[in-house]
């Protein structure tokens, strides 16, 4: 399997605090993956990393097949690449109307000469409301996000991230906040994206790391500290040590 | 398409039709007479500061960009067309004159007699390189947009670039128009210093036809122009483009994250805005008959946002209402017009306390009316929040609040 995305070698300080200390991990084309650990086990961080929010002081992230470095790329243009980031509080433009938030982030050219040129069309109509269905507010396409509950903006979220199509998808505690039958909802969701992409979900939830049943990724003072399924590394002494042991 | 999706475009257009005809049909040289010609000429004028306020709206109310110094690039319009104003103006009054003479004046003598005219005035001999094209209306109609869209980009794509936000943004506009507005105070650089251009309502040509009509012809003018920009306006922020500014009003970093070049955006709104008011300014000037360095000065464009403010940002009806109100309530005040209240121990004189009832005007909208001027209109259309007593909006309780809602 190649790796989508290749971080080699990652250290970032913020006034002498490391967050991420010569961080190296791979992730495949169609894989999900679980990235967990303490606070201040730089998770945030490595994120803010990878989408370009945050500059590197030495190391590597290349993307795709052409082994592309995304550290000269703006926020924008990453997000062109194809990577999309879903943010812990859901973030959506909560003036402006479903169906508005949802065209806004449909897959089409993003120059401002462009979008003004761009008109509504049938294919694109379809589209919005195909997502909508997809993420149970095909009733509220002309409300607005802002009237949305938080669970429901959450959804929106998520739709809003389909409709971008990312080849690699970063998701920031989507638990949070979400009753149980959401977050079971949001389990089969995340299980089937990674099917046509990868998926990286940051969540400290112990529990719902066990649902999405995939390869975990423990971080721990900026760096991996074990890597495998959930059984193996939560037997691992060390990841014992970090959750248990102080 | 955008009228039907938009009927308050119609509406606009319908009322500003009527007005035009209206003042038209009351005007000395083609009605009754009621009004007269300095009246219309701040009617006219007034069109134009509402144009201007139309463009403000649009980097301010939609892109969430307030520029305290949008009044520069309105007053670069009106320099622009100026200087050809008084160039070709002062050519036919040299003509004139030197054409009594025994031999007819060569195209060189003419343009000394031009230059020592407009000039002189500063100690200078020679034209400015900056006025080469002065004898040219359609260049000078070209620079019109070409000077203030250039330096709007120019200013934006260094501020933008940089990721300069808020206040610290509004805080550098302001520093641009004080900049420009001392550099023009200066006598040598060719724009006649703290005289500014003059003369500017004789127009070329139509020396013949009265004030009364060429003040007529420039409301004219000047109503298509602000109909043109309120389309255009309407227009940007009608579809996806308009989504995606508000977008960036809202929340910059994330519009970021969906891929889209924030920085460009941005710039292209203020570059379109400042061309806006520098075609407004164009049309202003020229009604003013005078234009000097003191029209950049950072007040005026302070004034241009505060006019959104109590009109309703956001909407740009809204602005044009805020722009026509308060600047026709200023010039009624200070006109001197307005009957001075007598209070027994004090004689309110409305010539000095009208920028005192502006403030208390902008506070009180501000406080009770956050949508301005404009939210009258939504009552009058009946456009009101449902009254839910406080029940939630939303499903659960992290929806929106009713009072959130309402803001």
């Amino acid at each position: 399997m190649t790796a989508l995305l290749e971080v080699s070698g990652v250290t970032k300080s913020f006034d002498g605090f490391r967050a991420i200390n010569d961080l190296s991990f791979n992730i495949g084309t169609a894989e999900l993956r679980a990235v967990i650990g303490p606070n201040g086990a730089g998770k945030t961080t490595f994120m803010d990393i990878v989408t370009g929010k945050t500059r590197p002081d030495r190391g590597q992230v290349l993307w795709g097949e052409r082994s592309q470095s995304l550290l000269k790329l703006s926020e924008a243009q990453i997000a062109r690449a194809g990577i999309g980031r879903k943010f812990q509080r859901p973030t959506v433009f909560e003036d402006q109307s479903v169906a508005d938030n949802l065209t806004m982030a449909l897959k089409a050219p993003r120059g401002p000469f462009a979008v003004l040129r761009w008109k509504p069309s049938r294919a694109s109509v379809a589209r919005v409301a195909e997502l909508a269905g997809e993420v149970g507010l095909a009733d509220r396409l002309t409300r607005k996000a802002g009237e949305l509950s938080h669970g429901q903006k959450q959804w929106l979220e998520i739709g809003m991230l389909l409709a971008q199509e990312p080849r690699l998808l970063l998701v920031d505690e989507p638990a949070a906040g979400m009753t149980l039958a959401e977050r079971e909802q949001t389990t089969t969701l995340l299980r089937r994206l990674a099917e046509t992409r990868a998926v990286v979900v940051v969540e400290h939830d112990m529990d719902f790391v066990r649902r999405l049943n995939c390869k975990v990724t423990v971080l721990h003072q900026g760096s991996v500290l074990a890597e495998g399924s959930l059984d193996h590394v939560s037997a691992n002494p060390d990841v014992i040590d970090v959750y248990l042991g102080r | 398409m955008l009228i039907r999706k938009h009927p308050s475009v119609m509406i606009f257009l319908a009322l500003l039709a009527v007005f035009t005809i209206a003042v038209t049909l009351m005007s000395e040289a083609y009605g009754s007479g009621v009004v007269p010609t300095s009246t219309v000429k701040t009617l006219g004028k007034t069109l134009c500061l509402a144009l201007a306020a139309v463009a403000m709206d649009l980097v301010w109310g939609y892109a969430g960009i307030l520029s305290l110094g949008h009044m520069a690039f309105f007053a670069l319009g009106g320099y622009m067309i100026g200087m050809w104003l008084m160039y070709a103006r002062t050519g036919e009054i040299v003509a004139a004159t030197l054409a009594n003479a025994p031999i007819p004046p060569t195209a060189e003598e003419l343009r000394q007699g031009i230059t020592s005219q407009i000039f002189g005035v500063v100690g200078s001999a020679d034209l400015p390189l900056t006025w080469s094209f002065a004898g040219s209306l359609p260049m000078q109609l070209l620079l019109v947009l070409a000077v203030p869209g250039l330096l709007a980009f120019l200013f934006g794509w260094l501020a933008f670039r940089s990721r300069v936000n808020g206040v610290y943004l509004s805080i550098l506009t302001q520093a641009m128009t004080l900049a420009l507005s001392l550099w023009l105070f200066q006598n040598d650089n060719g724009f006649r210093g703290n005289n500014g251009l003059s003369g500017l309502q004789n127009i070329p040509g139509l020396t013949e036809v009265p004030q009364s009509v060429i003040s007529i012809w420039f409301l004219w003018a000047s109503a298509l122009l602000l109909a043109g920009g309120y389309l255009l306006a309407t227009w940007l922020t009608a579809g996806k483009f308009g989504s995606v500014i508000r977008a960036i009003r809202d929340d910059e970093t994330r519009v970021r994250f969906l891929g889209y070049p924030v920085e460009g955006y941005k710039l292209t709104v203020f570059t379109i805005s400042a061309m806006i008011c520098a075609a407004a300014g164009a049309l202003y000037y020229p009604q003013a008959g005078i234009i000097n360095p003191a029209e950049l000065a950072p007040i005026a464009s302070v004034y241009l946002a505060v006019w959104v403010a109590i009109g309703g940002r956001g909407r740009l009806y809204g602005a044009v209402i805020g722009a026509m109100v308060v600047s026709l309530l200023s010039s009624w005040f200070t006109g001197g017009r307005a009957p001075a209240l007598d209070l027994g121990f004090y004689r309110v004189e409305w010539v000095n306390w009208w920028q005192v009832l502006l403030g208390l005007g902008f506070v009180a909208v501000t406080l009770f009316a956050p949508r301005g001027l404009s939210s009258l209109m939504d009552a009058l259309a009946g456009l009101r929040p449902p009254r839910r007593l406080g029940a939630d909006l939303g499903p659960d309780v992290s929806a929106l609040r009713e009072k959130e809602a309402e803001a």
